[in-house]
Formats: C-alpha cells, sequence, structure tokens
C-alpha cells in the first residue's frame, strides 16, 4: 500500500525533502497562486537580505566618524539637480550616505522588532498557556493584568519607561543599551496581545478528545501543555506574530521619532527619519522621505504576508 | 483479590443551585481479567463511571463519597502524581472518536514512544521497537510506515486498531473502553469489537465496556450491569441479562431492539425519557415510564437484591416473576 502520490516502492524509503513537502502542501499551493504574498515575500526577503548584508552591501559605514564629513550634508538623492555621484540617495545632515545609514538603519529596526516580538512571544505564550489551561483563579488574575496593561497605550507605557530610565541611566548609558531597552520595553509592553489569543485558543483546544487521551496516558500538566496543546495552536501564533513584528517596527520607529528610542549616531529607521523632518522644510525632503518609504514598504509586506497568513490558516475563513 | 472493586461511588456535580448526584452509591467489583459491560441510555453516569474510575473527572464533577480499589488502592485518594502513573500504565482508556483523539500534529509514532518512554525508561529506539510489535498485534498492515504517518492519513477503523493498540502499549490490567465503536462503520465495528475481545483475553486484561449497544455487550462481555440515573438498577451474568432481563427498564431496553419487532410494526419504545440530575423524581428514578408502577416505587429507592442469577433494583420485581411484561403501553 503505497502512501506517496509519486508511488514509492515499499522497502525503497525515498522521503521527498522537506522543503519539496512543503512546496507542494496546500500552504505551498495557495503561497504561488497568490501574487501579492509573492510579492510581498520577494521583497521582505530583499529587504532583509539587504539589512542584514548591510556591512557587505553599504558604501560607507555610517557609525565610522572618518568617513562622514560634515561638508558632505544635505547632498541630494541622484535624480535631482546638485546630487554627488558617490552619494547614490543624498546624504544626510551630518554629511552619512543616506543609502548605508538606511541599510544599518533597516538592520536595526528589524533586530529590535524581530526580538522584541521574541519577548512578546515568550511572555504571552507561556501566560496564555497557564492561564487557558490552569483556569479559575490563575486564569482571572493573569487576564486582569493583561486587562489592565491594555488599557494602557503601549506607547505612554514605553515613554515612560524609556523617559525614566533615560533619566535615572544618563544618556551615554542609554544610548549604549538603547537596543536592548527598546526590546524589553516593547516585548513587555505588548504580551497581553499574545496572552489572550492563546488563551482562547487553549481554551478551545483542551476541550478536545486528544488532550483526555493524553492525561489517561498518564502525562503531567506541563507535558500537556507543550507537546499536545502548545502545537496544536500554532497557527493563530504565527499569524499575530508577522502582525507584532510590524507594530514593534511601528512603535520602534515612534519611540525614536520622539527621542526616546535610538541614539542619532546610531540610528533606526525612526531616528533617521525624525532627524531629517528638521530639515523637511528647507528642501531637504530626502532625509525624511526615503527612510519613510522603506518603513512603510516593510511594514505593509510584513502585514500583507500576514493577511495572507491567516487565510491560509483559518479554513473557516472564506473571501467573498 | 478482585482487580478493581468499587464500593458506594457517589459523584456530584456541583451547579449554581447546589450540588446534583450524577452517580448514586454504585458499586460493584471485577475479577483479573474478566469483562464487564455497562449499559444504559445517555445521561446514565456509564461514561462518568469511567471517568471516575480513572480520577479523571474535572470541575464542576467530583467523587463525593466512596472507595474504587484498583489492584488495593483507593484511586479517588491517590495523589496527582500516582495518578499519573497509574493512568496508562496499568489502567488505559479508550475513548468513543477516533478521529479526535489521537493528537493531530504528532505521527503515531511519536504519540506511541512518548507514552512508553513517559513511564517506563527506555531508548528512543526500544520504544520503536515495542511501539512496531503493538501495532503488529491489532494487524496493523506494514506496521513500519504507519508509525511515521499522522492520524490524517489513516481511516477511522485503523485509527481505533492504533487507539487499542496505544491502551496495551503498557500491559495494563484494565482497559476502559467508552463507546470504542460508535463512531465507526457498522463493518468495521464488529471488527473491533473481536480484536479488543482478543486482546483482553490473551492478555489477561480487564475490560469496562461502556456502551448503549447490547448487541455488542453480548459478544464481549461476561458480566453486565445495567444503569439508570447514576444508578446500577441490574447487574448479574450477561447472558441472563439479555435472555431474561428482570428489570422493566431492562426489558424495555431490550424489547426495544429494532429485531424484536416484526418488520413492518412500530417499534417498542419505552417511553417518555429519563429524568434529568436535577428533576430527579422521589422513589425509584425508572417510576415516571415504568408500566408496572405500585404504591411503593413512588416513595421509595428500591435496593439492589439478589434474583435469580442477577441482581435487580426493583419493588415489583416479584409481580415480574408471573407477568408477561407489558406489550404497548403508548
Amino acid at each position: 500500500m503505497s502512501n506517496s502520490v509519486f508511488g514509492n516502492q515499499p522497502g525503497a524509503p525515498s522521503k521527498p525533502s522537506r522543503i519539496l513537502a512543503i512546496w507542494n502542501s496546500n500552504i505551498g499551493y495557495s503561497f504561488r497562486s497568490n501574487p501579492v504574498a509573492v510579492v510581498s515575500m520577494a521583497v521582505f526577503l530583499l529587504i532583509v537580505l539587504a539589512a542584514f548584508c548591510a556591512p557587505l552591501l553599504a558604501p560607507y559605514n555610517p557609525y565610522d566618524p572618518a568617513q562622514i564629513d560634515i561638508m558632505n550634508s544635505e547632498y541630494p538623492p541622484f535624480w535631482v539637480d546638485g546630487a554627488l555621484e558617490e552619494f547614490s540617495l543624498g546624504t544626510d545632515d551630518q554629511g552619512r550616505d543616506l543609502l548605508s545609514t538606511i541599510l544599518y538603519g533597516t538592520r536595526l529596526s528589524l533586530i529590535i522588532g524581530i526580538c522584541a516580538v521574541a519577548v512578546q512571544t515568550v511572555l504571552g505564550v507561556s501566560l496564555g498557556l497557564i492561564s487557558g489551561y490552569v483556569g479559575g483563579r490563575t486564569d482571572n488574575l493573569l487576564m486582569r493584568i493583561a486587562d489592565i496593561q491594555l488599557s494602557f497605550s503601549t506607547l505612554m507605557v514605553a515613554i515612560i519607561f524609556l523617559a525614566i530610565t533615560q533619566a535615572m541611566f544618563g544618556s551615554e548609558v542609554f544610548s549604549r543599551y538603547a537596543v536592548i531597552f527598546l526590546v524589553a520595553v516593547i516585548g513587555v509592553a505588548e504580551w497581553p496581545q499574545y496572552a489572550r489569543t492563546v488563551r482562547a485558543t487553549v481554551l478551545a483546544e483542551k476541550k478536545k478528545e486528544y488532550v483526555d487521551a493524553a492525561k489517561v496516558m498518564g502525562f503531567g500538566p506541563l507535558r500537556i501543555m507543550m507537546r499536545h496543546i502548545l502545537p496544536n495552536s500554532l497557527s493563530p501564533i504565527f499569524v499575530i506574530f508577522t502582525v507584532q513584528v510590524a507594530n514593534a517596527i511601528i512603535s520602534e520607529a515612534s519611540l525614536s521619532f520622539l527621542g526616546l528610542g535610538m541614539p542619532p549616531t546610531q540610528p533606526s529607521l525612526g531616528s533617521l527619519i525624525s532627524s531629517g523632518f528638521d530639515y523637511i522644510f528647507s528642501g531637504s525632503w530626502w532625509i525624511t522621505a526615503i527612510p519613510g518609504v522603506v518603513l512603510v514598504v516593510l511594514v505593509l509586506v510584513i502585514n500583507l504576508l500576514g493577511d495572507w497568513m491567516r487565510d491560509v490558516l483559518n479554513p473557516k475563513l472564506y473571501k467573498g | 483479590m478482585s482487580l478493581l472493586s468499587v464500593r458506594d461511588l457517589t459523584v456530584k456535580f456541583g451547579s449554581r443551585t447546589g450540588p446534583v448526584t450524577a452517580l448514586n452509591g454504585i458499586s460493584f467489583d471485577l475479577a483479573r481479567g474478566e469483562r464487564l459491560g455497562i449499559v444504559g441510555e445517555s445521561g446514565a453516569g456509564k461514561s462518568i463511571t469511567g471517568f471516575a474510575l480513572m480520577n479523571l473527572l474535572s470541575k464542576p464533577g467530583y467523587i463525593d463519597g466512596g472507595q474504587i480499589l484498583f489492584e488495593g488502592e483507593d484511586v479517588a485518594q491517590m495523589s496527582p502524581r500516582d495518578v499519573r502513573a497509574m493512568r496508562g500504565d496499568r489502567m488505559a482508556m479508550i475513548f468513543q472518536d477516533p478521529m479526535v483523539t489521537l493528537n493531530p500534529v504528532l505521527t503515531i509514532g511519536q504519540q506511541m514512544i512518548e507514552t512508553l518512554k513517559a513511564h517506563r525508561k527506555l531508548s528512543t529506539q526500544e520504544a520503536r521497537q515495542i511501539a512496531l510489535v503493538k501495532l503488529k498485534e491489532v494487524y496493523i498492515p506494514s506496521p513500519q510506515d504507519r508509525l511515521d504517518q499522522y492520524p490524517h492519513e489513516l481511516s477511522g477503523g485503523m485509527r481505533q486498531r492504533i487507539i487499542i493498540a496505544m491502551a496495551l502499549l503498557l500491559d495494563p490490567k484494565l482497559i476502559i473502553a467508552d463507546e470504542p465503536t460508535t463512531a465507526l462503520d457498522v463493518t468495521i465495528q464488529a471488527d473491533i469489537m473481536a480484536l479488543l475481545l482478543e486482546m483482553c483475553q490473551s492478555n489477561q486484561v480487564g475490560l469496562i465496556l461502556i456502551t448503549h449497544d447490547l448487541g455488542v455487550v453480548s459478544q464481549v462481555t461476561e458480566r453486565t450491569m445495567v444503569m439508570y440515573a447514576g444508578r446500577i438498577i441490574e447487574s448479574g451474568p450477561t447472558r441472563s441479562i439479555i435472555n431474561d432481563p428482570q428489570h422493566p427498564y431492562t426489558q424495555g431496553l431490550i424489547n426495544a431492539l429494532p429485531q424484536q419487532t416484526p418488520p413492518g410494526q412500530r417499534l417498542k419504545q419505552i417511553p417518555g425519557t429519563m429524568p434529568t440530575l436535577a428533576t430527579m423524581p422521589k422513589g425509584c428514578p425508572f417510576h415516571t415510564r415504568c408500566a408496572l408502577v405500585g404504591e411503593g416505587c413512588m416513595t421509595h429507592v428500591p435496593s439492589i437484591n439478589q434474583f435469580g442469577s442477577s441482581f435487580v433494583a426493583c419493588h415489583e420485581v416479584h409481580r415480574l416473576q408471573n407477568e408477561v411484561p407489558a406489550e404497548d403501553v403508548s
């Protein structure tokens, strides 16, 4: 009895590779037949690759003061009159090559976004699992904490926290550890999103018979949560993950724009937009506009991928 | 010593208006390797009994009193740790719907190996070998391939076989099967029941078969217990319960079988429905539907007494002996 469409010979285990299996699966098919998803994925991969290869691709190192000349400041990008050839996207107010700065900045934004969401995931998933599985008082307590936290806006919590830490440690120490502070504050501020979704899924999953069957097999609650319920609750977690990465990148950009995030010496997309904002009326619009476009495109493709993923992973959702 | 000895087991469910009694003083014994059937309508407390034996009742249900002595230990008093060590190892359970009892995201092999490793110190390879042997025992074709398949790749009958194999993995002393064939195709039901019977006989495993299918009970079990509204109303050797039922409810059940009615005639039903836990009538819980209801039935709960080869809880059982069971009471 052969179980594969390719008609495997018994005794000759010729399993198709994992990647091929995914490519041939329903998810792979839905991906291929959805041009929006394909384009989004391509753009996303392009941005990610470019950002993480920044030291190789960027013509200059924006962190190296020796390569920066203040006399080069505010050159326009190449399609505007008066551009310099060596600065294809122009320069910013400090004379840094904008292309290099954007590449390094995107890398920072992505790292902060993904790490912050990783913190959210760990916190939110574990608390959501416990809340949903244990139930009763624990559930009540955790969910009320989540409610209270959700009633403050993320930005408000982050602004207060970052302002206090900045005042406490002084701006020099703060700028050195800004990445860690940002990851921590965005990570902690948004865990309830995860916790609530995971809890709802766990409540549905734990009523299913395979959980009873696992109990009957003599498994403890920790094993049932981690190995039986969690893998069955993964699809909403994936979907929120993408949406939250986009959100975290925006939060980071907003905080940096407000001067509470990355310092100007180590700009992320947000602080770059912010630093250019002062010059927007003096004609140097590109310092704000180009990083702005990169930010919008990055967030847009992540959201589009998230949308596609939600459609695929939730078969109950039909598009009209 | 009997394998399982249940004494006055009472299970209650908390509700807003106070606790309601789901199981009322259930007592029975099961010898090693004996097969017992529990029959009754939906809501009679069959499944609750099964869950209580496993100490698997979850809120709002709880064991209110009584003992469940399994190999001399009281399951109701065990620590959660001991209960976990017992479940799956010495006492296994088979659920109704094989479509949902296997974890959809783990392969058959992963699930079997996990179970084995949770209870025994085994390497993955050794566990895999045991899993293979067990799959062969339940006549799974090409078991090697099945181990790496996911539940959705298998048919219902195949899955129920795998569930039986999983229940037998650690050579338990007792298997509780809660309507193991209800969700299956009629053609496969007989196969699965025959397999379950064979497995229990060859491994000397005790079986508690919870079902509402009297046909299944008569094939597989040695003794039968009829439950109604949380009480045992009749228990005895399966043969005598099927051929010579004493309690009017058991008689009604057997008369209600479609085979008992000539073609073209109306099927014989027991009129009415079982009272809910909250609206339990005074006296014998069956008196509202019973054709032979007498004075005492309305006020006193009948105690269970030996009558012939079986035990019956009915005030009017003497009358029944001489009368032909009421034909059509509607």
